[in-house]
């Protein structure tokens, strides 16, 4: 296809994304140097019978020009990326100074912002993939035995929780393991504890959390393995039953040999699509206990008084730079294949 | 032909029947109860005291003389204007849909019939593009949009949702497209159609099995999203997913938790209803490529 036709055909596509997906990063980026505008105090004389105090209020329209001059606010450079919301580089050292063991010094730093919702993030990646690959895995198992006739309405029973968005999915969750629904409060009734919920510590939230990504994601894990299944060669497996292999056997040798690729791949989607994690946060309105880096740029964004652009600016790079670590696997691959296809 | 491979031992078959049903069990229940807890009173769906109310509508008999009841479902209808939002998602999925399967379409295409080597870049590009979270895009996208004054608004909406969805949408049809036999419009070429002509008149009438899944999976983008539409839209605009948390954000008060399990209900069946019709494109589609919606 020459340049000029393929220029027009992708023209709309790419501008799209240029637009919408390039641009956005940039602008992030050139937010995360600025931080909002001081407000303007002024001194008032408040005099009544008593006599007069001098009081400091913020001059309102004096600030309101200025943010109208300045809607970005003021110029910051990376001071942002080092404060205490974010890397947080003088109290790491605080901390280091201060704390006799080690325990303690990341007792500090795993409190602070921005170090916590990280330490969030990676737990709940790390924990949610490895069961979702294995459930996923048996459960494909199990429905590739079932007779064709109620295939069809298992699997569209197993692929529910993927189909909902994240938000309903963990409200439906949360209504039933809520202290008031039908699986919270019968947990209380058995182990006869009125105070015992999902909020009653950080660990169970955590927990809680954790068992929705599961079950939010087995289905995709589910999905993928099933299709797999399918491409497995019969010949080595009617091979190793005439020599007498077990059906674990079978499964052990030869299948997952043949679905290893299939869970690399399962595996790399997994972790870059639950380090955004931070709908089912609001579901289960767990943001006191568990806060991820998505979350505190939403927050940020969602500030009362005025939009934290700055912050959720430098946020969104940290963020940008931890999904870049979790893609350069999935990119070798890529890079791989295409390679092999030439 | 009944092969050996798949004849299994009795034990099996019942370890088996046993899983897949307590599998179903966690995957469907879930559903199925806020489902029938939507008909109920509040009293009844979150009862401390004993989770059979829910199952008899005893305090839904006493509120208002029936076991079961549409109040939730009428009251955030028509008074927490849930229609609004119904109809603001329906535009929002539309047109979604309609543009990047427009877009998709012809930049796939190219993507397929081009072999120079920019197009493995733009393919690598496009998966770095996919895997950004779209709450940064957002953090960038709110401060110029305030600018210009396009905020809040559903066209913004649906453009940048386009946006977000033509990364997967170029993947998933240019690994659709890359089965297509190239001699198909070779020869439309050779007979002297322009390459625009050979995509309209003898690419178009063989696309649509991979264009329905990649439609699937733009509408699914579009109506389940969350992240662009909570902080995009204005309260007005609001489509179905934020205006559901909108009901929760208040403080826990009467009838508004209700209100959101009505909307559950009514926001998520249509979409299972959807899924279930073209359950088949959609794992065709989560299992081409190397990407996921």
């Amino acid at each position: 296809m020459p340049h000029k036709t393929f220029f027009w055909f992708f023209f709309p596509s790419g501008l799209a994304m240029l637009l919408f997906i390039g641009l956005p990063i940039i602008s992030s980026f050139f937010q995360s140097l600025h931080i909002e505008n001081e407000q303007i105090l002024m001194e008032v004389e408040n005099c009544d019978v008593f006599g007069c105090k001098t009081e400091v209020r913020v001059d309102l329209e004096a600030t309101k020009i200025i943010d109208e001059e300045n809607p970005l606010g003021r110029f910051n450079g990376l001071r942002t990326y080092a404060d205490r919301n974010h890397l947080a580089f003088n109290e790491i050292n605080d901390a280091w100074k201060v704390s006799s063991s080690y325990n303690q010094f990341f007792d500090i730093i795993f409190n602070l912002p921005f170090y916590k919702a990280l330490l969030f993030t990676l737990t709940f990646c790390f924990a949610v993939t490895p069961p979702v690959i294995v459930l996923g895995f048996i459960v494909a198992l199990s429905i590739n035995t079932i007779s064709q006739t109620i295939k069809g309405p298992t699997i569209f029973g197993t692929i529910l929780p993927m189909i909902v968005t994240p938000l309903i999915g963990s409200l439906v969750l949360f209504w039933m393991i809520d202290a008031k629904g039908i699986l919270g409060a019968t947990i209380q009734n058995i182990f006869d504890d009125p105070n015992l919920s999902l909020k009653s510590s950080s660990e169970l939230t955590w927990i809680t959390l954790i068992i929705y990504g599961i079950w939010h994601n087995t289905p995709f894990a589910f999905v993928v393995f099933y299709a797999a299944l399918q491409t497995v060669p019969l010949d080595p497996l009617e091979a190793a039953i005439i020599d007498g292999a077990s059906r674990y056997q079978r499964v052990r040798y030869i299948v997952i040999p043949h679905l290893y690729p299939v869970a690399t791949f399962i595996m790399l989607i997994c972790l870059m699509d639950n380090f955004r994690v931070f709908e089912p946060i609001i579901g289960f309105k767990a943001e006191g206990a568990a806060q991820s880096l998505s979350w505190l740029i939403y927050s940020d964004l969602r500030n009362e008084s005025i939009m934290l652009f700055g912050s959720a600016g430098a946020t969104s790079m940290l963020t940008i730079i931890g999904v870049g670590f979790l893609l350069t696997p999935v990119l070798i691959r890529t890079w791989k294949e295409f390679k092999t296809e030439r | 032909m009944e092969s050996k491979v798949n004849r299994y031992s009795k034990q099996l078959i019942i370890f088996n029947s046993i899983f897949i049903i307590f599998w179903l069990v966690i995957s469907v229940f879930p559903f199925i109860w806020t489902f029938w807890g939507s008909f109920k009173v509040k009293a009844d769906f979150f009862s401390r005291a004993d989770w059979m109310y829910a199952v008899t509508g005893f305090h839904t008999f006493i509120e208002t003389g029936s076991t079961s009841t549409l109040i939730a479902y009428i009251d955030s209808w028509i008074e927490g204007e849930f229609w609004r939002a119904t109809k603001n998602t329906m535009i929002i999925t539309v047109s979604v849909v309609t543009i990047s399967l427009f877009l998709g379409t012809l930049g796939a295409y190219a993507l397929s019939r081009s072999t120079y080597k920019y197009t493995f870049y733009i393919l690598i590009a496009a998966l770095i593009f996919r895997a950004m979270p779209h709450i940064t895009l957002v953090s960038g996208y709110l401060f110029p949009f305030f600018q210009l004054n396009i905020w809040g608004i559903l066209p913004t909406t649906i453009i940048v949702l386009v946006a977000i969805n033509q990364p997967f949408t170029l993947w998933l049809l240019y690994s659709f497209f890359k089965t297509v036999p190239k001699e198909l419009d070779e020869s439309a070429l050779i007979d002297g159609c322009s390459y625009f002509q050979a995509f309209r008149y003898v690419i178009m009438p063989v696309m649509w099995p991979g264009v329905i899944t990649a439609g699937l999976f733009s509408l699914m983008l579009a109506y389940n999203d969350f992240t662009v539409t909570s902080l995009l839209l204005n309260q007005q605009n609001y489509t179905m997913v934020p205006k559901i948390n909108a009901y929760l954000g208040t403080v826990e008060y009467g009838g508004n938790y209700m209100w959101a399990v009505a909307c559950v209900v009514s926001a998520t069946a249509p979409l299972f209803m959807i899924v279930m019709f073209f359950q088949r494109q959609l794992i065709s589609g989560l299992t081409t490529g190397a990407v996921k919606g």
